[in-house]
This record gives structure tokens, C-alpha cells and sequence, in this order.
């Protein structure tokens, strides 16, 4: 015990000693959530709408009028020619065109039924879905406006049926403001913690094997337990520091609610860190540079953070690569701290997860102390 | 105390096509202190640390205070010291905390052993809180010494301790060695520089992975053949060149600012090389018959291997 308590007090001293290291730990993680957040934005907001009206009549203006009244929308530009607004999308005026055509009025009240054109452009995949679905909501808008019109004045339609239609309403559970920022904090977060365990565990390691200090250590009695447990309780203690500084960033500076409880997902995060540091242990048993460390690490770090469920749903991933997600331990993580912190998930509900995670823990690190003797 | 503090058999050890150590077999008395005398690359560090478990061998076998560096490396790590050739603690922790953390490893106390130690610690001790990094090469040296002493070893490795040491130092670092000894611990230290042979019990030299004479260092002068002589001239690029053509020459080297010269003839007839160099128009030449040093010895084992 002893030998363990002067091992992590070492640890401590020299991170705290090293002054390039403390910015690092603490405040970099701190201005990349606060930064990442804010910027990694997936609302589509203020599309620009170019409008063209061949028919100019009250019914093309209403229409107009829906659309700028629109929060999806801001209008571009205003045209009476097809090429006008073509030259729009060309020279990036304009994301999506509508147009409408001559006598645009008179048909819709003659036949009851008249075609509108909508021109995308769509180099942005998503953005164009986007704008097309937000286009097609207001155009299904203004058509319900114009029938209940047509209702009232007893025109035309008045003798046929009643017009029933079906108004979809819904509410957003767990985000009832569709708050992206609620989304996309805890999954930063999950990330930063992910990385600094990371790497720092690696290149620890790997640092002593490089400068040569791990050689006088080498040769004396200590045991490998004491060794890695005064390893890796330093940086599993950093781990849950810096994700407290990131939950207290969560709630005070991006007000995202926490539902569930805060201990669940610290138990989570408690277990899940050793996964992480068993990692950076593995890494550094087989390479001999900080310079392999730290590429070795970063190749794994990339595919776990893409493909963590963070920047692209994994439900929207082709299945084998779904299949590759069940070993990313940050896709876990993720899942677990939005389910507790968004929703209010129990144990119970995330039990699973907890399963998982600890057989790879048990994994990763028996494997690793494996190497480890056979190493060093 | 009849079982050796070190038992070398038939010893092995390759680096790929490199063979680092060609079947050594060595023996070294308990309390001795035991000089491996070598130039860069003769493997002496290789053997240090295959006798300090850092290292396994390919072949043969070797008995640390009776334990095998194998299987029961466990052992030998809680009775033996080690300083590696370059300097291996924590450069940003301090003295004082560098030697607690060792300490602590072996599990004593820096304040249970201090009197092991307090020859050596006592002159960095005001420094103690001083970081290992901000040391001067002198200061590394008796922390490291002390940090390996601290758990009472029987037996020391040091592995080329004085190299890059400024002069002073080197002879502090000695003294120091001579009262370790005094106590009974064995110590086994490799240097390339020959004259801290002299300061040896025993040596023994190492060239290519063998060895090529293991005695005290005054036996090993005696083995020397013939007999030496120091010359000295004007231009000693050209002596070397002349001595080299001379007919009757059997080596001869730059040993500082005089050539060390040996003939095939055990005993030189002076004038006649005196008459020969003269011709040669060397001027300010001094001829002297000289007592041969460890380096001397050595450039003569090698010869003879060649």
C-alpha cells in the first residue's frame, strides 16, 4: 500500500511539475466543449429562398408571405423569370427555389389542383433534404390556408365534400425544444474524457520506457499490480475530474437538464475509464516511442469518435459497420449518458451497457497486464 | 563465505548477426571490487545487464550471489543495486523525492537506511529539495548511487559511471566505490577508461565479446611481454609513419603527446633507433623505456587476438 501511495504521488507531482501538461489536462478540455458545442451545429436554420412569380396574384403572394414568415427560410432574392432564378443558384444566392407558375391562381381555383416548381441545390445532401421537407411543410400549409379559404367564401367548393384533413401534431420527448446543444454536449464531453484517459495513459508509459526510468524501476521488487495500479489510478482520478468540470460546464454554461441520476452516470464513467486507460496500458506494452503511442492511439481514437454515434446516428450507419460499433466503447458511454442525463434512464435500463463495458475492461487490461510481463 | 558473488558460465547473448557475447565465463569473489575493462561496444553493458535480470542471455548461464538471473530473478532484485550507464530517475522529482520513492519500493524508509547511505547523501543532502534534472553530472551520479544503496544491497552493478564525469568527480565517485567496499558490498562496474583499472581489486578486459585477461591489475601489467618504451619528437605524425617503416618494429601507438613503441628484439638497441630517426630528420627526440599501463596491456591482448 505504501509503495502504491508513493507511486500515484509521483505520478501527481510530475504532472502537476510539468507545466506544458497542465494546460493540456485542464484547460483544453474545457475550451473544446464549450467551442465544439457551439459550432457543431446540425440545425438548419435560415436557408436561403429565392422566389420566382410568374403569376403575381394574391394567392402567389400568400404564399411569399408564408414562406418569409417561415423560420427555415430568409428570402433571397425576388423574380419574375425562370432564369433569374437559376442565375440565383448559380451563383450561390439562393439553396432552394421556388417558382411560380403563370396563372398559377386561376388554374388552382379551376381545377382545384396546380404544380409549383422547387429547385435545390443539393451539393449538401442534408441540407437539401432538409430544405425540400421545410419547403414541402410550408407549401402543405399554405395549401390547407387556401381550402379552408375557399370553405368560408362558398365558392366552388362549397357544394363538394367537407374538406378533412388530418393535421399531424407531435411533441419532442426527452428534447421538447429540439435543443441540439442538449444532444451534442454530453456526447463531447464523452469524447474529451475518452481522450485525455487515452492518451495520457499511453504515453505515460511510453514516456518512462523512452526516457529510461522505466529501467531503474525494472530492477527493483516492485510488483506488477503496484506498477499499473500506479499507473492508471492517477489518470482514472484525472478522468472523473475532468468529467465533473464537464458536467458542470453542461449545466451551467449550455443548461442541459439532468433527469436521471448523476451517480449512475458517474459509476458508469468510473468503470468505462478503466476500459479507456486498459488501452492506453495495451498501446504502450508494444510500442517503444511516444511518437508510436501517440498514432497508434490516435487511429483507434478517430474511428471510436466517428463512429461513436455522435456525428452520424448509428442507426443510420450501413449494418456491417453497425456491427463494428459494438465494440467502440464510446458508442456505450454515449448511449449511456444521454439515456440517464436526457431521459432519465435507470439502472435497469442501461444494465446491459454496464455488462459490456465491464468484460471489456476485464479483457483489455487482462490483456495487457499479459503483455506487460512478457515486455518489460 | 565460499560461494561467488559471481558466476559466469559459458555466457551468451546475440543481437541478430551481432554477437555481443561469445561463451564468457567469469568468477567474481564476494567483496570484491570487479572491474570490466572494455572499449565502446565490447558488451559490456549487455553483460551488466543480463547480470542485473534486465537482459536475457542466449546461452550459458550466470549465478547472481547464487541465484540464477533466470529463474529466480525475483531474488536477485531485492539483494542487488543498479545504475544504468545513462541517468535514470525522475529528473522532475527531487532528490529527497526520488529517493523516498525508491525507498518505498523496496519497502524501508529513506530514515531506516539513512546510515547506509549517509557517506554519499550527506554531501547532496542541502540540495534535497533541488529538482534530479537541475543536478550537475557529479550530484546525478550520488543520488543514483544512492537510490540503488538504499535497500542494503549485497551486490552493485554500476555500468559506466564515471563516463562523461569531469576528472574531479570521477576520483569523488572512486573513493566513494573503495568505502562500499570497505562494508562487504560486492561491486561490479564497467568503464572504458583504462586507467580506473588501477583502482580495481580485479579486472577484466573486454574486446569483442570476450575476454581476454581476467587478474588484478598489477598481474595483468605483468603479463606484459617485452619491454616499452616512450618516444617522443618534433612532428609526431611523421614518427608514427617512420616507426611504422622502421624494420625491426613490432607495435607501436599514440598514447598522448609520446608514441608507446615495442620491438621485436625484446630489448631495444636505443642508438641504433635514435641513428635511424635522426636520418629521418626528427628533432627533439627523447627515447625512454617505460613501466606498461592497462591500456598497453590491453593493445597487446588485442594484437595477439588479431
Amino acid at each position: 500500500m505504501r509503495t502504491i501511495y508513493f507511486l500515484v504521488r509521483k505520478e501527481f507531482l510530475q504532472i502537476f511539475r510539468n507545466k506544458g501538461m497542465l494546460p493540456i489536462i485542464f484547460i483544453m478540455p474545457v475550451i473544446q466543449l464549450v467551442i465544439l458545442s457551439n459550432a457543431a451545429n446540425f440545425e438548419i436554420e435560415n436557408l436561403k429562398l429565392y422566389f420566382v412569380d410568374k403569376d403575381q396574384t394574391s394567392y402567389s403572394r400568400l404564399l411569399r408571405s408564408k414562406i418569409e414568415g417561415s423560420n427555415y427560410f430568409v428570402l433571397s432574392g425576388y423574380g419574375f423569370s425562370t432564369d433569374e432564378g437559376e442565375g440565383a443558384l448559380d451563383r450561390d444566392l439562393a439553396d432552394l427555389v421556388i417558382e411560380v407558375p403563370r396563372g398559377f391562381e386561376r388554374t388552382l381555383v379551376r381545377d382545384n389542383s396546380e404544380k409549383i416548381q422547387l429547385t435545390i441545390n443539393a451539393i449538401d445532401g442534408t441540407k437539401g433534404a432538409l430544405g425540400n421537407f421545410y419547403a414541402l411543410a410550408v407549401i402543405s400549409d399554405f395549401n390547407r390556408q387556401i381550402r379552408e379559404d375557399f370553405q368560408a367564401k362558398g365558392t366552388v367548393f362549397a357544394i363538394s365534400k367537407p374538406l378533412n384533413h388530418i393535421k399531424i401534431n407531435y411533441s419532442n420527448w426527452f428534447n421538447p425544444d429540439l435543443n441540439y446543444k442538449t444532444f451534442m454536449v454530453p456526447g463531447i464531453l464523452v469524447l474529451l474524457v475518452t481522450m485525455i484517459a487515452a492518451f495520457l495513459s499511453a504515453m505515460n508509459i511510453v514516456r518512462e520506457k523512452e526516457i529510461g526510468t522505466i529501467e531503474q524501476l525494472n530492477v527493483t521488487p516492485i510488483r506488477k499490480h503496484q506498477f499499473i495500479i500506479g499507473k492508471l489510478l492517477p489518470f482514472w482520478v484525472l478522468g472523473l475530474f475532468e468529467l465533473s468540470i464537464g458536467l458542470l460546464i453542461a449545466k451551467f454554461v449550455f443548461d442541459v437538464p439532468f433527469v436521471g441520476s448523476i451517480i449512475l452516470v458517474y459509476a458508469f464513467a468510473a468503470l468505462y475509464l478503466f476500459l479507456v486507460l486498459g488501452m492506453g496500458l495495451f498501446i504502450s506494452t508494444f510500442t517503444e516511442t511516444q511518437q508510436q503511442a501517440m498514432f497508434i492511439s490516435w487511429f483507434f481514437l478517430v474511428i471510436f469518435i466517428l463512429m461513436g454515434g455522435l456525428f452520424t446516428a448509428i442507426e443510420n450507419m450501413p449494418v456491417w459497420a453497425q456491427h463494428i460499433t459494438l465494440f467502440n466503447p464510446v458508442r456505450y458511454f454515449i448511449e449511456v449518458v444521454r439515456m440517464v442525463m436526457l431521459k432519465g434512464s435507470g439502472l435497469a435500463d442501461i444494465k446491459w451497457h454496464f455488462l459490456i463495458v465491464l468484460l471489456y475492461v476485464i479483457g483489455i487490461n487482462g490483456l495487457a497486464m499479459f503483455r506487460y510481463r512478457k515486455t518489460v | 563465505m565460499k560461494n561467488p558473488a559471481l558466476s559466469i558460465n559459458r555466457l551468451l547473448k546475440s543481437y541478430g548477426k551481432l554477437r555481443a557475447l561469445k561463451e564468457i565465463s567469469l568468477e567474481v569473489n564476494r567483496g570484491e571490487l570487479f572491474g570490466l575493462i572494455g572499449p565502446d561496444g565490447a558488451g559490456k553493458t549487455s553483460l551488466i545487464r543480463i547480470l542485473a535480470t534486465l537482459l536475457l542471455p542466449d546461452g550459458g548461464s550466470a549465478e547472481v550471489l547464487g541465484h540464477d538471473v533466470i529463474r529466480e530473478y525475483k531474488v536477485i532484485r531485492n539483494k542487488m543495486g543498479y545504475m544504468p550507464g545513462r541517468f535514470s530517475l525522475y529528473q522532475d522529482l527531487t532528490i529527497l523525492e526520488n529517493l523516498e520513492l525508491f525507498a518505498s519500493i523496496y519497502e524501508t524508509t529513506v530514515e531506516k537506511n539513512y546510515h547506509l547511505i549517509k557517506d554519499i547523501y550527506a554531501q547532496i543532502e542541502p540540495f534535497k529539495d533541488r529538482k534530479a534534472g537541475q543536478l550537475s553530472g557529479g550530484m546525478k551520479q550520488k543520488l543514483a548511487l544512492s537510490c540503488a544503496m538504499i535497500h542494503e544491497p549485497e551486490i552493485l552493478f554500476l555500468d559506466e559511471p564515471t563516463t562523461g564525469v569531469d576528472p574531479v568527480s570521477r576520483n569523488e565517485f572512486w573513493e566513494m566505490l573503495k568505502k562500499l567496499r570497505e562494508k562487504g558490498i560486492t561491486i561490479i562496474v564497467s568503464t572504458p577508461y583504462m586507467d580506473e583499472a588501477n583502482l580495481c581489486d580485479r579486472v577484466a578486459l573486454i574486446q569483442d565479446g570476450a575476454i581476454m585477461s581476467v587478474d588484478t591489475p598489477e598481474a595483468v601489467v605483468e603479463t606484459f611481454p617485452t619491454f616499452l618504451y616512450a618516444i617522443k619528437s618534433s612532428d609526431k605524425y611523421l614518427l608514427l609513419q617512420d616507426l611504422r617503416d622502421y624494420p625491426n618494429v613490432n607495435s607501436v601507438f599514440a598514447f598522448g603527446e609520446y608514441l608507446h613503441y615495442t620491438d621485436k628484439r625484446k630489448e631495444l638497441p636505443e642508438d641504433e633507433l635514435r641513428q635511424y630517426l635522426e636520418e629521418h630528420k626528427h628533432r627533439e627526440l627523447e627515447i625512454k623505456r617505460i613501466e606498461p599501463g592497462i591500456e598497453d596491456c590491453f593493445m597487446a591482448f588485442m594484437e595477439k587476438e588479431n
